[in-house]
């Protein structure tokens, strides 16, 4: 198909009555979940099923002796002890090799399935337990005796790169896995002949996802047709499939992948991890089925985390406040392997500039080894990083010029009338990186508008007569969503006259199956109830990427829309033939096919699809091909960019360093929106995770790299007392380049909340001269900048 | 007298959940929220952090809201329970909560949704026309990671009106105890 | 994150609580669970016997007498919260109660269990300490009273014995017109404090303060009694001026550090709770008729 598809149109589609694009209709997931009656993984009961736990490294780095597993194994209850050696013989190879391609590696460094003599981050996998209780696997995998000889260990990234650091793998040659610059421009020419160059330092800290079912799976091995299911709480079930049959040595045919109901994923879910793998094979091998869920303490050292990142960064500007250059070093923290790759720090670097005019960009990236849990995607994905340093800097141009911080970024805002606008970026499969629509001053212009930022410093004044510290931030964000290459919809009709939607999406709690019915139903009879839709499982397509990137609207729904615009075609042309009439005289309604409206001359659906389905001898009606279904992968390289301005109004208790908000503003666009409820639910979720991460989300790791917030209560997560009314506002602006005109929002609230906390709480501290370049910042440390340049 | 010197690692309970006497043996360590999924096969009460604070185990006992996770099913012997299973009347129509949730998108993966429904069913046999602010401190012992909490708090003062309103049906859940006439006591 | 294997005991007396306290080794007392529960599931403990003091009728009491309450150690904080008793004679511990855990955890939690767990920055101890508490324990060798100043042996750790069963916390009346103050400064609502603090103030009818009771939790391994403040505070005409001077001296205060709040932070925090504390009791109290 042609990515210059028109966008849809209600006019054009098919269906009685009202259209459902555009409208807020609620979800078909939430009936099942408000009785209590989801499934999610660990609401699988399999009879003989045994409970599965896992003995973990406690040490950061340490080399393993000896694994003695007889005590445990005397326990009752107790069926089976795996470790490395147990494993080995089944295994094709014990490592994970996941990464994403990159010519920046200088090496590779996988997941093991279970450490087999080396540890390298607290919380590795060593052994796997099975018993008849997930009490009793616990009690036994504390019996199990591992000889541990501590290794040194590096916590800090930086201090990783080092000449004398102790290295993350003790073969390895040093700790830097990966180096890589993103240039374009002459940023030596721009710096040296500049009127002004900012210089700032950033640091920017790790979190996890923590939704709040933790991961867990569930193995059965069906020894007659030497086939595993494996129903497991992912983002991606057929990158779960292929690996576990790159490293089990099966065919495709031989695992199948089923998501249940998932708990909310955040990123981290789209990782295949080991236990999967151990699961899988440990079903294998015992003949029972086996259950593991993991917890949160689990979470906490095993489940991937990201965010950190130290910045060195200059910005050389003109007398007006227009950018000429931004040139400086990411170091990243990459944790103790790959599990993803290197794409947080490209996407960082890349999301630098790319809401605004700089023509001069120079980063010089560096990927660096920790014994820490591995980094890869948590919600936004880089992204809140480059966006955090970008606006940072600008706010200190606006304040270096005189230059209200509003006004500074409107002057390098790509204007609305130059998109599609090619950067000079390129996205990490190579492809040039073009914004393809947007109004992102008319979008900061209408927050700015919503939020009233011009009476604001008459609000300040006011308060500050009062002894109050009131601050105002604003920051503005671009997001690449939906990427590509493609995702696998099929939609069939079979003779019940259901539709059914088969996804290779992912159903994560994002209502993705809702969306998938809102699309396929307004070209197949414009009735929801007459959908199913079938996500996140491998038996049910070929082919799947998944949930991540704020991708499921856009490639999904894309792929739905064709497939269900074919189908429809094909319904409408053989219902003229089978009715004797015109296919413009034709409607469908619901189940069936109407001739201009009239019950009289009406063929149902399953009626159709029964004559497709053929008949031994007779030819097929309409002169068309067997079956009424089609199957699409809409390939979509490029990305919808949705953008978005927040601003936020706070006052911070100067004695305390307690910060209470005012209101916080949110305006967006991200382009056609298909169900206004969800895109509104999306936004307030990453919102909150962005509030998490400016104030309140801390991943703590001593200098030996243990984790020491490894609770709910230790690590905070943001509650409703804490969050501020959100104010959501939509602008759409169709993308050309899908035939839904959508793009995704899953990440988008999550970006900019950062960079305009921050900046607000420097503006409201404005009278201490405060200066905030990292993130979080807890009430500590704020009021300890605060008493730092308090007046006496 | 002790009444444990030969049942200390198994006992008997009885309790009622969701209306229905319930009678099992069970083992003394296990904790009412495993009791209510893994034994009663009640899985709509989820285990979320199993150190009491994220709410998603919550459950009413005899009337109160109750991390599930922090109470041993032993304890329940006695009690009424109340999970999310039990909150739609008879003939399947949704609880007014229930309701809200869905008009007002107030789940979106539903983890952590049977906490917070039961905990706000407590809540508004408390408090029918609680303000914005105390909804939201009693649902500050219950994470979402998802929502960002405004359509939970939206919804259930949608829900308290709906229950005000004349007409609205009784809802057949427990209301606690009257912790004032039980103090008095 | 399963509770490890033990003995379950459910005495239905105090007499038989503490019985099976002297015979049994290795027991660990389960009063409402809400901090017990989560260091049995992470296996922080592992106690051979768990007597579950939940059955004990005994010990679930609020009673008012002529000059203090006097409350059993197993009533709920939820109790607490609702009590009128509480309301009218120790309005103080009614409004630190808000601040307690969550919904959830005061319907569990008790009295008598927050004080044994003795956090630093919990409300209850705080309130006991600001009340001059009364506190009752007993063992097969009977009763005795401990003033709560004697409570706290150290951090997280009560002064009695491994036999012994804290039952009842008297709580002495302030006198009619008193003014209370709790304030804490809390990362989130629900949270422990990082610092809080508990003022009482009684003053005659020319605004003289009689009597101060200023307590501070979160800055030493036990809340902590600011006398110099107290003492500073009695005889004076309260103002706003008057507290914003002696409450500085908190600033001098011993102060514990951790990962998420240096010394110095908590003596700040100490410094402004008091104050504000003290300002919230004024502004509540009136001179007895």
């Amino acid at each position: 198909m042609s990515l210059a598809a028109p966008i849809i149109s209600p006019a054009r589609s098919g269906g009685s009555g009202e259209t459902l694009i555009g409208k807020s209709v609620p979800r078909l997931e939430d009936d099942a979940l408000l009785r209590g009656q989801g499934r999610y993984v660990d609401d699988i009961h399999l009879p003989g099923m045994l409970q599965a736990a896992f003995v973990r490294s406690p040490h950061a780095h340490a080399a393993i002796r000896r694994i003695d597993a007889s005590a445990a194994l005397a326990m009752p209850g107790v069926r089976a002890v795996y470790t490395s050696e147990d494993f080995s013989p089944h295994l094709v190879t014990d490592r994970l090799v996941v990464g994403l391609p990159s010519s920046h590696y200088k090496q590779d460094h996988h997941r093991q399935v279970l450490a087999a003599d080396e540890t390298v981050h607290v919380g590795e996998p060593v052994a796997i337990v099975l018993a008849d209780s997930r009490y009793l696997a616990e009690d036994a995998a504390m019996m199990v005796e591992v000889e541990f000889d501590p290794l040194p260990a590096v916590s800090d990234c930086r201090a990783a790169l080092a000449r004398e650091a102790p290295l993350v793998h003790r073969e390895s040659p040093h700790n830097l896995l990966a180096e890589f610059d993103m240039t374009y421009g002459d940023t030596a020419r721009v710096f040296a002949e500049a009127k002004h160059v900012f210089r700032e330092s950033f640091w920017q800290h790790r979190g996890g996802s923590h939704s709040i079912e933790c991961r867990g799976c569930v193995a059965r091995h069906d020894a007659m047709e030497d086939r595993t299911t494996l129903w497991t709480s992912t983002q991606m079930p057929h990158a779960a499939m292929r690996v576990i049959c790159e490293i089990l040595g099966l065919h495709e045919r031989q695992i199948r992948v089923v998501m249940p109901d998932v708990g909310g994923g955040f990123g981290p879910k789209l990782v295949t991890y080991p236990e999967e793998v151990c699961v899988t094979l440990a079903a294998r091998l015992c003949g029972h089925p086996v259950k593991w869920i993991e917890d949160r303490r689990e979470h906490f050292i095993a489940t991937t985390q990201e965010r950190d990142q130290y910045w060195e960064t200059e910005i050389a500007v003109d007398d007006e406040g227009h950018v000429l250059g931004i040139r400086g070093d990411i170091v990243h923290d990459h944790g103790a392997y790959t599990a993803r790759g290197i794409n947080l720090a490209h996407n960082s670097a890349e999301n630098v500039p790319l809401g605004y005019e700089v023509p001069n960009y120079a980063m010089h990236v560096k990927v660096v080894l920790t014994n820490k849990v591995p980094v890869t995607p948590v919600r936004g994905a880089g992204h809140p990083q480059g966006t955090f340093v970008m606006e940072r800097l600008l706010d200190r141009v606006a304040r270096e010029l005189g230059l209200d911080r509003a006004e500074v970024r409107r002057r390098n805002m790509i204007a609305a009338d130059r998109m599609p606008y090619r950067t000079q970026l390129k996205a990490r499969g190579g492809q040039w990186v073009t914004l393809d629509s947007g109004d992102f001053p008319g979008c900061m212009a209408e927050a700015l508008e919503r939020a009233d930022w011009a009476g604001f410093p008459a609000r300040q004044a006011k308060a500050l007569a009062e002894g109050r510290y009131l601050g105002i931030g604003v920051a503005n964000f671009v997001k690449g969503t939906g990427r590509g290459p493609f995702e696998s919809v099929t939609v069939r009709i079979g003779p019940s006259g259901k539709v059914q939607v088969l996804a290779g999406a992912a159903a994560i709690g994002q209502g993705t199956r809702t969306m998938l019915s809102q699309v396929v139903a307004e070209q197949l009879g414009r009735d929801l109830s007459n959908i199913t839709v079938t996500t996140g499982d491998t038996d049910a397509t070929v082919m799947g990427l998944g949930a991540s990137n704020s991708r499921q609207t856009v490639v999904a729904g894309s792929s739905a829309h064709v497939a269900a615009q074919t189908v429809r075609a094909k319904v409408l042309k053989v219902a003229a033939t089978l009715l004797k009439a015109a296919e413009a005289e034709l409607e469908i309604v619901g189940a069936e096919v109407l001739v201009n409206g009239q019950p009289a001359r009406r063929i149902a659906l399953g009626s159709i699809a029964r004559a497709l389905a053929g008949t031994a001898g007779y030819t097929l009606p309409g002169g068309v091909a067997p079956g009424l279904e089609a199957t699409e992968q809409v390939i979509i390289d490029d990305m919808a960019f949705s953008n978005g301005t927040a601003v936020v109004e706070l006052e911070v208790d100067a004695e305390t360093g307690g910060v209470h908000f005012h209101r916080l503003v949110f305006v967006h666009d991200a382009g056609r929106m298909l169900n206004p409820m969800i895109v509104d639910g999306q936004l307030a979720g990453g919102i909150a995770h962005g509030i998490g991460n400016a104030l309140f989300e801390w991943m703590g790791y001593d200098e030996n790299a243990q984790p020491v917030t490894t609770n709910l209560g230790e690590y905070l997560l943001v509650t409703s007392t804490e969050m501020p009314r959100m104010e959501l506002f939509h602008r759409e602006t169709p993308t050309p380049i899908n035939p839904l005109g959508v793009k995704g929002v899953g990440e988008c609230g999550v970006i900019p909340m950062t960079p305009a906390i921050m900046s607000a709480l420097e503006d409201a501290l404005s009278p201490f001269d405060v200066r905030i370049n990292q993130t979080p910042i807890s009430p500590a440390q704020l009021y300890a900048l605060i008493a730092a340049n308090a007046k006496p | 007298m002790d009444a444990s010197t030969d049942n200390t690692t198994r006992r008997r309970i009885a309790l009622t959940v969701n209306g229905r006497t319930v009678e099992a043996e069970v083992e003394v360590r296990h904790t009412l929220a495993d009791f209510l999924r893994h034994q009663l096969e009640l899985t709509g009460t989820h285990l979320g952090c199993e150190h009491g604070v994220c709410g998603a185990c919550t459950v009413l006992v005899d009337g109160r809201s109750t991390r599930g996770c922090l109470m041993l099913a032993v304890q329940a012997n006695g009690c009424t329970v109340t999970t999310v299973e039990g909150l739609a009347a008879a003939d399947g129509t949704l609880h007014p909560l229930q309701q809200a949730f869905k008009d007002h998108h107030g789940l979106q993966c539903g983890f952590c949704t049977p906490g917070m429904l039961t905990t706000l069913v407590e809540l508004l046999a408390d408090n029918p026309q609680p303000d914005e602010h105390e909804v939201r401190v009693a649902i500050s012992g219950n994470l979402c990671r998802c929502t960002g909490y405004q359509a939970i708090v939206d919804a259930t003062l949608a829900a308290a009106r709906a229950m005000q309103a004349p007409g609205a049906a009784q809802r057949p859940v427990e209301a606690p105890v009257l912790p004032a006439a039980r103090a008095a006591r | 994150m399963k509770p490890p294997a033990f003995e379950y005991h459910d005495p239905r007396s105090v007499d038989e609580a503490v019985a099976l306290m002297a015979r049994l080794d290795d027991a660990r007392v389960l009063a409402g669970g809400q901090s017990m529960m989560p260091m049995l599931n992470m296996r922080f403990v592992l106690p051979g016997h768990l007597i579950d003091l939940g059955q004990i009728k005994a010990l679930n009491h609020i009673d008012a007498h002529a000059d203090r309450l006097s409350i059993g150690a197993m009533t709920r904080q939820r109790d607490l919260e609702y009590s009128p008793l509480v309301r009218a004679h120790c309005p103080l511990l009614t409004e630190a109660i808000q601040w307690v855990g969550h919904r959830q955890t005061r319907n569990r939690g008790t009295f008598g269990g927050s004080l044994c767990q003795l956090d630093p920055a919990a409300e209850l101890p705080a309130v006991c300490a600001a009340l001059d508490a009364t506190l009752t324990v007993a063992s097969v060798r009977g009763e005795r009273s401990v003033a709560f100043a004697d409570f706290p042996a150290g951090y997280m750790t009560p002064s009695i014995e491994p036999d012994e069963l804290l039952t009842r916390i008297e709580l002495p009346h302030w006198p009619v017109g008193h003014g209370y103050g709790f304030v804490e400064f809390a990362r989130r609502h629900g949270d422990y404090a990082v610092v809080l603090a508990a003022a009482l103030l009684s003053v005659d009818a020319a605004g003289r303060i009689t009597r101060a009771s200023v307590t501070l939790g979160g800055i030493g391994p036990a809340p902590v009694r600011v006398t110099g403040v107290e003492q500073a505070l009695v005889g004076q005409i309260a103002s706003g001026a008057l507290f914003r001077e002696t409450t500085e001296a908190c600033r001098s205060l011993d102060a514990m550090e951790d990962i998420h709040a240096p010394a110095s932070y908590r003596q700040q925090l100490a410094v402004v709770m008091a104050r504000r504390a003290l300002d919230a009791a004024l502004a509540r109290a009136h001179p007895a008729r």
